[in-house]
């Protein structure tokens, strides 16, 4: 199962290539122009990550993260969420960055392998930036009465977390 | 200017935390710390961001995005019966659908924007079950593979950094369809 898992991603990469082989298309052009923009992109997230980290590696050396997961801790335990995820709740419907940037000083702080870890990492690649996506939608669409789409949005994202916690366990136990 | 005000809380609320704990040397060095962190984040990033967007480029070029988008059309007909007939909206629908799936992250907004003007033409400002659905669908992650993640897992000195797939898998498909249940729910109940 390890090694399927662990081989999947070379074989997609394989898999793909001879698919657009056979479909004629220029396969190297296309993965270097694609490579272009995805360095596009990570030159767009420098600045904010460097922000983010800025405070967020204060924010942990002060203390105040530790001080906001044992304030949240009686809610989060009851969910069966890692207390120590709680900055990483509290960022993520709100800024794609800053959860980035937050999810990677926790996957660092406690260990990629460690639960609280793989949860972070769970939990970033289960959800989305709630917030920024419905304003983005809604504006380009020119909507003022949202109706029930936060609510059931953000329901989404509770059982993101909550489902991230669980399936960590499941899948990583002891 | 919301990220202007969370950024000086954030900052300010370090301050005084560090100097009420006696920890005001470690935040001041943390700083400086995390400043170099945000630059070596995106650059052990940047090599797995490239690898990944080039594959996908190269999926998007040779149809897989779309034989993805036509095969997921029936059961995203039932999502939203109100644009089944729609073909116009239901081909936006299902190419953001498909986008989303693969990670296209580029290529997924500009069709779901689309799919979205679509759906609001007439509709006075007021959003649609079908515009609820499609934003509940946008706002959860539904990406096969998180390179990204899987990136900054690498980063921290993981050694397998895929093997939390099934669990983010197991957990997108609970989010997705609790965000779906509840959508349906709602909108019979808020008219």
């Amino acid at each position: 199962m390890d090694l399927v898992l662990t081989m999947l991603v070379p074989f997609l990469m394989l898999g793909t290539a001879l698919w657009g082989a056979i479909r004629k298309v220029d396969i190297w052009s296309a993965l270097t122009d694609g490579a272009m923009s995805g360095m596009q992109s990570a030159f767009r997230i420098l600045p904010p990550l460097v922000g983010l980290l800025t405070a967020v590696s204060m924010l942990r050396a002060s203390g105040a993260m530790e001080l906001l997961g044992s304030l949240l801790a009686p809610v989060l335990t009851a969910l069966g969420i890692p207390p120590e995820t709680a900055p990483l709740l509290v960022v993520r419907p709100v800024s794609g960055s800053a959860a980035l940037g937050v999810g990677a000083d926790i996957i660092r702080a406690y260990g990629p392998d460690s639960l609280v870890g793989r949860t972070a990492a769970v939990m970033l690649g289960s959800t989305e930036t709630t917030f920024y996506t419905v304003a983005v939608y809604f504006g380009a669409a020119g909507i003022r009465k949202s109706r029930y789409a936060v609510p059931a949005a953000l329901l989404a994202d509770l059982a993101g977390f909550c489902a991230a916690a669980w399936a960590v366990r499941l899948f990583f136990p002891g | 200017m919301a990220m202007s005000v969370i950024w000086i809380g954030m900052v300010g609320l370090a301050i005084f935390c560090g100097l009420a704990t006696g920890r005001g040397p470690d935040v001041a060095k943390a700083a400086l710390d995390g400043a170099s962190a945000g630059v070596e984040l995106t650059l052990s990033l940047m090599g797995v961001m490239c690898l990944w967007t080039g594959v996908m480029e190269v999926m998007r070029r040779s149809g897989i995005a779309e034989g993805l988008s036509r095969l997921l059309r029936p059961l995203l007909c039932r999502l939203y019966p109100d644009y089944a007939d729609d073909q116009p909206v239901m081909d936006a629908v299902s190419a953001n659908f498909s986008a989303n799936l693969l990670g296209l992250g580029n290529a997924s907004t500009p069709l779901g924007l689309e799919a979205a003007r679509r759906m609001a033409v007439g509709k006075d400002g007021i959003a649609t079950d079908g515009l609820c659905m499609l934003v509940v669908t946008n706002t959860a992650s539904i990406q096969l593979i998180p390179a990204t993640v899987a990136g900054i897992r690498s980063a921290a000195g993981c050694t397998s950094p895929f093997d939390i797939l099934p669990a983010v898998w197991v957990a997108s498909l609970l989010s997705v369809t609790v965000g779906i249940t509840a959508a349906k729910c709602m909108s019979r109940l808020w008219r």
